[in-house]
């Protein structure tokens, strides 16, 4: 192997926020392998970006050198410049311009010429797709193809090192598998490239990963590596009865569970290293119902994620999110102010007996929205029992958003019915949106008033008044562990804090339905875990639960998954029945995303455009 | 095969870019301007600021704003009418100037004037005829609206003369010679209509090319740091001088052609005269263009989001022009600190330059004094911004 591409030695970097002093890079000292994909991971604020900028020479670091390419980027950004890609977090290319004039742009500036250029954007056209789209404008292409137009601008002419900051964020998995397959032919032909991403099976894809927390390397080397370390600690729980998240809930209860999440029917474990392999079998003999079966499986590298960084947490008492109860005593008394998932429980409603008995909350039938001459959603039917999670998964501007949007009463149906609660949206969209609880995709908070304020607002907003008012905002504070952040303005808090905040505001007044708009994008697996642990408690509760989301992990906590591709429901039923219909010989064992890509292209076969 | 071939050409500009010796490549900068008058042409907000903005401005100010009186509502009490009264107000019936409306008692004039109906209040009294060929004179009451002090003084002054030419016309008439000891003659020269179209829309054209040079461009910079096409644009072989020049080319023209049409509509619209020499009105235009285009980028380095560089360009380029260059206000009746601090504003050298060259020709030395300091306000802004543009997000 050659010299390495990329060479961080005691990184350090500061940043001056108002009056206090955030520390990005903590004495950083790592190495990035030529003509390979290192993967960049990390929780958010782990500072990814910020490496990414130093790469760059954008910032200069405050003590410690790093090399790239053999050059420094202090002294030498300009030649680094010259030899580099980097696509940065946001689309960083012009919406007012079509393709091609991007391309032009970027051909320009990297001073290709004459017949080399015409050449050179062919090449690049077959080989992202975008050929039929030349003419379109950049704003105007869907987000998988805003990314592959990034990529092709860095690639015009060829660098020996392409950085990307979070490629896949936002973009569905059709485009998200393209975007892969891209990148890793170009690495058969000699680029080194460094991926930051928060996908963690993109990282496990990667041949070397950087994990990186609160500014420090945690851990370096090939994924496999990382996670065969965790060999003899991971299980699956076959779980026979239907209710996976009692007993999800019960396991995560264990002492020596660092880990447990649901994963088809299935609940995935992951144990301390001080537990025996016999450990879980041993503790499921008492859990729930009793019918449990055990079995190793192998480690992946989000157990290794998992384990690393709750090491740490252990470790440091730093003020990550506590994900399960492990080291907490069982009654809520945690003495870092952190709320376990047990003051959850007891602070949701109760527990409805109601919600086994079939009841639909939601029923939607033949609904058709148009736009204009474009049909968005083209007769749609489903329907959601009461205290059912089900999720809405489809590519970028396949109808989702829509159909979600008339679900929540914010936009009128073109057409056919609409019941939430049993009430009709065509009618009375206005009652409806009082008994629901809607959490928009960038928590819609206001960010200059404190937590406090934001809840006083939304308590008003839904009408809580007096002493009602008080005791539900004394109430949402305990629960999700914002008292000693009731004064904090929210755009400070942590994402971890703001999505508990979101969560509060849009539950204050006990809804019925709760609508999670793609609730954890761009969110750690801690934070992600954390939240799920509070919308399964809620929906024990018999509150029923609608999520759209692109992370098929999340997917996995629904019961049901319905997918919607060119306006249709091309697709319905549980995670499990998806994996089981696109079961076959070359995938006899198909995650859901698999199965997710081959429905698409099945579907794109059968109706042609 | 996308990856690399051709390790070593991808260097600072490549093979086929011609570099200056500043390492500036054409090709680079050629890229960039096309860059951005494609997307001058496609964002309707530019196109309008540049040619639809300057067209409404000059519409309203041409046709709309006047400080000139005319038409001016006026109570005529006339408390005896005779031959004599009647002629007085048929003069002020006929003239332009006033509308005058007869009343024939004062308390219904003065009612009228409380409501805003009429600006003033003549009143002839019963004696207006018989003292009229008095040694005295005959003397009329005016009483004006002094609400706005500026107009009350014109009204005034109107009404005056109104009088004055309405004497002398009477006297004629009676086959009588008026001889007052002194006569003025007035002669205005430059304006001789004394049309306040005639400053206002030249200095019009100050402000219209601030708005472009600072306010737009500010703006549309600040818009690349917040979509984050400046992070991608930096992280290539690009230099800062390439950046700033990529804007500075296709502002500098933009603005260059809302002046010549402004000027078009001045001269052909609104027949406000060009004495001056256009080589002359175009290379002092750039002048001033240069300097609010520094400012503009001088306010982008700083503000990178387009709300706080609107509002910074608002105050520190846009009201200033307005206000303390001239354009309405007369700089030399302004208090001594505030006559000051108009020194420092680039609008009030270039609206100085432009009435001048409108309305009284190419006068040397005030154009050299004007263009000097519009040329050294380019090169401090201009320079201020090259010295305070990095490569780099901190």
């Amino acid at each position: 192997m050659s010299a390495p591409v990329i060479e961080l030695r005691d990184v350090h970097k500061r940043f001056a926020a108002g009056e206090r002093t955030i520390t990005a890079l903590d004495g950083l000292s790592a190495e990035v392998g030529s003509g390979r994909i290192t993967g960049l991971v990390g929780p958010d604020g782990a500072g990814k970006t910020t490496l990414m900028r130093l790469l760059t020479g954008l910032l200069k670091p405050d003590s410690g050198s790093i090399r790239v390419l053999e050059l420094d980027t202090v002294t030498d950004t300009q030649n680094i410049q010259a030899s580099i890609g980097y696509m940065p977090q946001r689309f960083g290319l012009y919406e007012d311009l079509s393709v091609s004039e991007n391309l032009e742009l970027y051909a320009d500036l990297q001073g290709l010429a004459g017949t080399d250029r015409k050449a050179r954007f062919d090449r690049l056209m077959t080989f992202t797709g975008l050929g039929p789209f030349r003419k379109r404008l950049a704003g105007r292409l869907s987000g998988g193809m805003k990314q592959k137009l990034g990529l092709a601008c860095t690639l015009v002419r060829p660098p020996r090192l392409l950085l990307l900051d979070e490629p896949s964020v936002g973009v569905d998995p059709v485009s998200r598998r393209e975007l892969w397959d891209i990148v890793h032919s170009l690495v058969d032909e000699g680029i080194s490239v460094l991926w930051a991403t928060a996908y963690l099976d993109e990282a496990e894809r990667c041949h070397d990963v950087l994990l990186l927390n609160e500014g420090r390397l945690l851990a370096a080397g090939p994924p496999q590596t990382l996670s065969e370390r965790l060999k003899g600690r991971t299980f699956a729980v076959r779980v026979a009865s239907a209710d996976r998240r009692t007993v999800l809930h019960e396991i995560r209860g264990l002492p020596h569970v660092v880990d447990a999440i649901v994963k088809g029917r299935d609940v995935r474990v992951l144990v301390s290293r001080h537990a025996d392999t016999a450990y879980l079998s041993r503790c499921c003999r008492n859990v729930g119902t009793g019918a449990l079966q055990v079995e190793e499986v192998d480690p992946v590298f989000e157990d290794a994620f998992i384990d690393l960084l709750k090491d740490q947490d252990v470790a440091a008492e730093t003020s990550v999110i506590s994900v399960s109860n492990n080291a907490q005593p069982r009654n809520g008394s945690d003495p870092t102010g952190k709320p376990s998932t047990e003051t959850v429980l007891a602070g949701t409603p109760k527990l409805d007996d109601r919600r086994n008995n079939g009841e639909a909350v939601i029923q939607v039938a033949g609904l058709v929205r148009k736009f204009g001459d474009f049909t968005a959603v083209d007769g749609i039917d489903f329907s959601v029992k009461r205290g059912e999670i089900f999720g809405l998964l489809g590519p970028n501007g396949a109808g989702k958003s829509t159909t979600f949007r008339m679900l929540c009463g914010l936009l009128p149906p073109t057409d056919g019915k609409a019941l939430v609660l049993g009430i009709d949206l065509r009618r009375a969209a206005a009652i409806a949106r009082g008994r629901i609880g809607y959490m928009a995709q960038k928590f819609s908070l206001y960010g200059n008033m404190s937590v406090l304020q934001n809840l006083q607002f939304f308590a008003s907003a839904y009408g809580l008044a007096g002493r009602t008012r008080q005791r539900k905002i004394d109430v949402e504070l305990a629960e999700f562990g914002l008292v000693p952040y009731a004064d904090a303005t929210s755009e400070t808090l942590p994402l971890g804090y703001k999505q508990r905040l979101a969560l509060a505001c849009a539950i204050m007044h006990e809804p019925g339905v709760l609508f999670l708009d793609e609730p954890t994008s761009g969110v750690d697996p801690l934070v992600r875990r954390e939240f799920w642990t509070r919308i399964n408690a809620m929906a024990a509760a018999g509150v029923t639960v609608m999520v759209t989301t692109h992370f098929m992990e999340e997917a996995e906590y629904c019961d049901r998954i319905g997918i919607i591709y060119r306006g249709r429901l091309v697709a319905a039923g549980t995670p499990q029945d998806l994996k089981n219909e696109h079961r076959n010989t070359d995938l006899p064992n198909p995650t859901l995303e698999d199965a997710f890509v081959d429905l698409i292209e099945h579907y794109d076969r059968e109706h042609p455009q | 095969m996308i990856g690399h071939q051709s390790d070593g050409e991808r260097g600072s500009g490549g093979p086929a870019a011609t570099l200056d010796a500043a390492g500036t490549s054409r090709m680079r900068l050629a890229g960039l301007i096309r860059k951005e008058t494609l997307q001058i042409l496609r964002d309707p907000s530019s196109i309008s600021i540049a040619f639809v903005l300057p067209a409404i401005l000059l519409l309203l100010f041409g046709y709309g704003i006047s400080l000139d009186a005319t038409n001016v509502p006026v109570a005529l009490v006339i408390e005896n009418p005779t031959t004599e009264t009647s002629s007085f107000a048929a003069s002020l019936v006929n003239s332009s100037y006033f509308a005058a409306a007869i009343m024939r008692d004062r308390h219904a004039a003065e009612e009228a004037l409380i409501a805003g109906n009429a600006a003033a209040i003549v009143v002839l009294r019963s004696d207006f005829a018989r003292r009229l060929w008095s040694p005295a004179g005959a003397p009329i009451q005016v009483i004006v609206n002094g609400t706005d002090a500026n107009t009350a003084r014109i009204i005034a002054g109107y009404m005056q003369g109104a009088w004055q030419k309405w004497l002398e016309q009477y006297a004629l008439d009676e086959g009588q010679v008026l001889a007052p000891p002194v006569v003025m003659e007035q002669r205005v020269w430059f304006n001789a209509e004394v049309r306040s179209r005639n400053f206002l829309v030249p200095g019009l054209i100050a402000i219209i090319m601030t708005l472009i040079g600072t306010l737009l461009t500010a703006m549309v910079v600040a818009r690349e740091w917040e979509r984050g096409t400046m992070e991608a644009l930096m992280v290539t072989p690009v230099r800062i001088g390439e950046i700033l020049l990529g804007k500075l080319i296709p502002y500098f023209l933009l603005g260059m052609g809302s002046m010549v049409l402004s000027t078009a509509m001045a001269v052909w619209v609104f027949d406000v005269p060009l004495r001056g020499s256009f080589a002359v009105l175009l290379a002092v235009s750039a002048l001033f263009m240069l300097a609010s285009l520094g400012m503009g980028l001088l306010i982008s380095t700083i503000a990178r989001s387009q709300f706080v560089a609107g509002q910074v360009a608002i105050i520190i380029a846009f009201l200033p022009a307005f206000i303390l260059s001239g354009f309405i206000f007369d700089i030399t009746s302004m208090p001594a600190v505030v006559q000051w601090i108009t020194h420092i504003i680039p609008a009030r050298y270039f609206v100085s330059s432009l009435q001048t060259l409108f309305l009284a020709g190419t006068v040397w030395p005030i154009i050299f004094a004007n263009g000097a300091a519009l040329g050294l306000m380019a090169v401090i802004f201009l320079g201020l911004t090259r010295r305070k543009t990095r490569k780099s997000l901190e």
